[in-house]
């Protein structure tokens, strides 16, 4: 996760989360905000549930940012062995 | 023995000033939420040590933060009342959740407003301008939020809910954003008597605590709108009022600097001898509730003092007659600004007056604006300044 959503969530470095079901961007995201309820809104937009748009999701080296929230993830991301990315747009230049 | 705290909201993180009753030597706390805008941070009149700030993020959206010991530390409250928190002990994160009420029973219809070009678009929340506590209740505060609405927490900020009598009372489709986009910013407290002000919408009051409202715009004269006198449409910057006189109302407006004697129902011009009427803050003197202050900018294509001389300026007369304050404040290659909620005064028996700018400069004036000294130079840019102030 970006530096400011692992200060928010009060974390460092990777966060671990258990996943029921199939491994999918939704159940990801569902569980990390069961987790850290904080950041409720903060990936996800409150009221509308859409991305925000200076964020975007990797895995497997791959950009999955506009596939659908319900694909099924690469076994190696549900056995954690991968991460999963959140990542913030680059700001500053 | 008396003392201050000067609470500064800034495009990189919160700071906290503190200095005796002689406001001459300061320590500074912070950044506190490193790297967020920081648009607002205030105290509750009725608990001091009772703060609320407003975190936000091009990125990651709104954040509501509260400190129960002067700022101290910091959590956000968003857990609702008889609900416990995670096994883990997070809090939930329902205190930054800002939904406009559009429900049949208690809302009203989601409409649209004016985009810029005139286009119509649809409310959407982006952030929290301005933090309102309650005079009398630490637990009640209101949040001014752009799109423009006004939203109240009774439970301390754990939850939020809209008063959509402001936003649905009619002339909503007319609104559209200024520069900064559609901005709730100003918000006075005077009992059952709630003032607001939108850019650029303009100023609203409700007389029921916030049920009804009506806007009150009578004499603002725009000249950059279709209709200069219209009833809504004007770039308001800022309003402000002595607590003891409920009729007295000040305004900086996009230009012009107005008054009203009639709680807002007329407003004339007492922009007077003001180098520029073009500014953003405006606020009064705590003893003497005739004696304001603005600071001039130059122009609404050129944000920063005439001359390159930073000056406050100060009326003792309620308006029209002004006059140029520039002890301590640099009075030659200054281009900052000096934002719209970036002014405060204190309560001390000499009036204390603070302001922020854009350069990051928090300058503090101990005697009522007659001599400046900045307490801090390199903040990042300032976006609000309040002061609490301890007998």
């Amino acid at each position: 996760m970006p530096a400011h959503l692992r200060t928010l969530a009060g974390v460092t470095g990777d966060v671990t989360v258990a996943v029921s079901g199939e491994v999918t961007r939704r159940s990801i995201l569902d569980a990390l905000e069961t987790k850290y309820p904080m950041l409720r809104g903060t990936i996800l937009e409150h009221v509308s549930g859409e991305r925000r748009p200076f964020l975007r999701f990797f895995a497997c080296g791959e950009d999955i940012t506009h596939q659908s929230p319900d694909d099924p993830l690469p076994q190696e991301i549900a056995s954690g062995a991968e991460p999963f990315y959140v990542i913030g747009a680059i700001a500053g230049g | 023995m008396s003392n201050v705290r000067v609470l500064v909201g800034t495009r990189k993180g919160a700071f906290i000033l503190t200095s005796d009753g002689k406001r001459e030597k300061w320590d500074v706390s912070g950044p506190h939420f490193a790297g967020w805008e920081i648009y607002h941070l205030k105290g509750s009149p009725a608990d001091p040590n009772r703060l609320y700030a407003s975190q936000t993020s091009g990125w990651f959206g709104q954040v509501i933060q509260r400190s129960d010991d002067g700022g101290k530390t910091w959590f956000q409250p968003g857990t609702p009342a008889g609900e416990t928190t995670t096994p883990d002990g997070m809090p939930k994160g329902e205190s930054n959740k800002f939904v406009y009420d559009d429900s049949p029973e208690t809302g009203k219809p989601l409409t649209t407003h004016q985009f810029y070009d005139g286009t119509a678009k649809p409310w959407v929340f982006k952030r929290v301008w301005h933090i309102e506590p309650s005079l009398d209740d630490p637990n009640t505060v209101y949040a001014g939020v752009e799109d423009a609405a006004l939203f109240k927490s009774t439970n301390g900020g754990q939850t939020w809910a809209e008063l959509p009598g402001l936003r649905g009372h009619g002339t909503g489709a007319q609104w559209q954003p200024g520069a900064g986009g559609m901005c709730l910013h100003s918000i006075i407290l005077d009992g059952e008597r709630i003032f607001v002000a939108i850019s650029a919408a303009g100023a609203f009051r409700s007389d029921d605590s916030g049920a009804t409202w009506k806007p009150i715009n009578k004499g603002l004269h725009s000249q950059y709108i279709p209709d200069p006198n219209a009833e809504v449409g004007h770039c308001v910057h800022h309003i402000a009022k002595h607590p003891s006189n409920s009729n007295v109302l000040f305004m900086q407006k996009h230009w012009d600097v107005m008054r009203s004697d009639d709680a807002g129902d007329s407003w004339q011009e007492i922009s007077g001898n003001l180098p520029t009427d073009f500014g953003f803050v405006i606020d009064v003197h705590t003893h003497e509730p005739e004696t304001i202050y603005v600071v001039p900018i130059k122009s609404d294509g050129e944000h920063y003092p005439p001359d390159g001389k930073l000056r406050v300026y100060r009326s003792r007369s309620g308006g029209n007659e002004w006059e140029a304050l520039t002890k301590g404040l640099p009075q030659e290659n200054c281009y900052v600004n000096v934002l719209r909620d970036a002014m405060a005064v204190d309560t001390l028996d000499s009036c204390g007056v603070y302001f922020g700018t854009t350069g990051g400069q928090v300058y503090a004036s101990a005697d009522s604006g007659d001599t400046w000294a900045p307490i801090v130079r390199d903040l990042p840019a300032v976006l609000s300044v309040e002061v609490q102030t301890f007998s």
